[in-house]
């Protein structure tokens, strides 16, 4: 079995990460069993695995991430997504591209901290690649990537008007979370690996 | 399928961060308690997370709630090797402080200021925020969870020396990456699918 944080991590068997990771393998194992269950689902209902490949690819972009970009662009070629996808991706992910995390607090002692920033919306020809359910999933994950803390419910119902069900939308939100998750892991065992001796 | 936004029930709104119980408010609904088949008590993995509306919400896809949770647990509980229970529950604090995250802040600064005794520094951490002065070992778990938060990412070389100086080994620097990595997924989670609620005032 093939372990994608490690694959893309560059940790090899028998090697010092490799010991310490395997003393969190319950972790280790059901960080696989995420990936497995987001890329290889049960159901496609309620959001297609083209779909869950594109959201990544548009995540690992916006990271500005090569090893993730190439990871998941790979994936979404050989899924077969049309034609034009990769090339919107990485042309709304280009235009989209921001400092996180950001975004405003309740109103009060935390005002102080706000850091209002821009929300985004997808160019006409990379909406038109896309499709308008896909390109709602963008902005919503764009949103999720850089400035979470401006969440709020009129996100959702935006979502919800472009087509997505409550539990696709528990879908996307748990695949952009868990990506986020992953694409860090990955970057700080590779700054760690190439610090060791 | 009538999919709709929840409108929360009158509340009091948490202003600022805090270490007190708060309570949190869907906007999309949880699945019914009585609606739990065995494979979405599999995906609780705790029975008594069905009585709560957060997990019968993520409950709705069972399979990665399952292997979400066990992957939290095992970075946190794990006793064997590695960081401290106290500072693997800093860098979730420090990284929920970080997002914006009030609901994951609270629950974490008490798990921190409980495992450390540490409840000052805790606090300063909420009050002040990141950049606050607490000690050099805990300012190198708090930079290095917050470099790790960053979009782009901006944990680096000089992240790592600094937490081998002040003590850390290989394994506590993994936990680190782990506890900052595992909270950029939970508090995504948190603040996107509905709001923390305080309690009421006495």
């Amino acid at each position: 079995m093939t372990d994608v944080i490690d694959t893309l991590a560059g940790i090899t068997p028998g090697s010092p990460l490799d010991a310490i990771r395997n003393q969190r393998l319950q972790a280790r194992n059901h960080a696989q069993a995420s990936y497995d269950s987001l890329f290889k689902p049960s159901s496609e209902a309620d959001a297609s695995k083209l779909e869950r490949l594109a959201i990544a690819c548009f995540v690992a972009a916006l990271h500005g991430r090569a090893e993730m970009a190439a990871f998941y662009g790979t994936a979404l070629a050989e899924a077969g997504a049309p034609a034009g996808w990769q090339g919107a991706i990485a042309a709304a992910a280009g235009a989209a591209k921001g400092q996180g995390p950001y975004g405003r607090y309740p109103k009060g002692p935390l005002s102080a901290e706000d850091q209002p920033g821009p929300a985004c919306k997808l160019g006409a020809s990379e909406r038109a690649a896309v499709g308008p359910r896909l390109a709602a999933a963008f902005e919503h994950t764009h949103m999720l990537v850089f400035h979470p803390r401006d969440s709020a419910p009129s996100y959702l119902q935006t979502l919800l008007d472009a087509g997505w069900s409550t539990t696709g939308i528990v879908v996307i939100s748990q695949l952009v979370a868990f990506l986020s998750y992953q694409i860090r892991v990955v970057a700080g065992l590779r700054v760690l690996n190439a610090r060791s001796a | 399928m009538t999919d709709k936004v929840l409108d929360p029930p009158p509340h009091i709104e948490p202003v600022v961060f805090t270490r007190d119980m708060l309570d949190w408010l869907p906007w999309l609904e949880p699945m019914a308690e009585q609606d739990l088949t065995p494979r979405h008590m599999a995906g609780l993995v705790d029975p008594a997370r069905a009585k709560s509306a957060y997990f019968r919400l993520l409950v709705r896809d069972p399979e990665v709630l399952e292997a979400r949770t066990k992957t939290d647990k095992d970075i946190f509980y794990n006793p064997e090797a590695g960081l401290p229970r106290a500072e693997r529950e800093l860098a979730a604090a420090a990284t929920s402080r970080s997002n914006g995250c009030i609901y994951c802040a609270s629950v974490h600064a008490r798990f921190a200021a409980t495992y450390s005794k540490r409840t000052d520094d805790v606090d300063r951490l909420l009050d002040k925020g990141v950049g606050v002065d607490l000690d050099a070992r805990w300012n190198a778990i708090v930079a290095a969870s917050v470099a790790l938060t960053a979009t782009p990412i901006a944990f680096g070389a000089a992240h790592v020396d600094a937490l081998r100086k002040v003590g850390l080994d290989d394994a506590a620097i993994v936990d680190v990456i782990n506890a900052a990595s595992f909270f950029n997924w939970a508090n995504r989670l948190m603040l996107s699918l509905g709001e923390p609620a305080a309690p009421e005032k006495k």
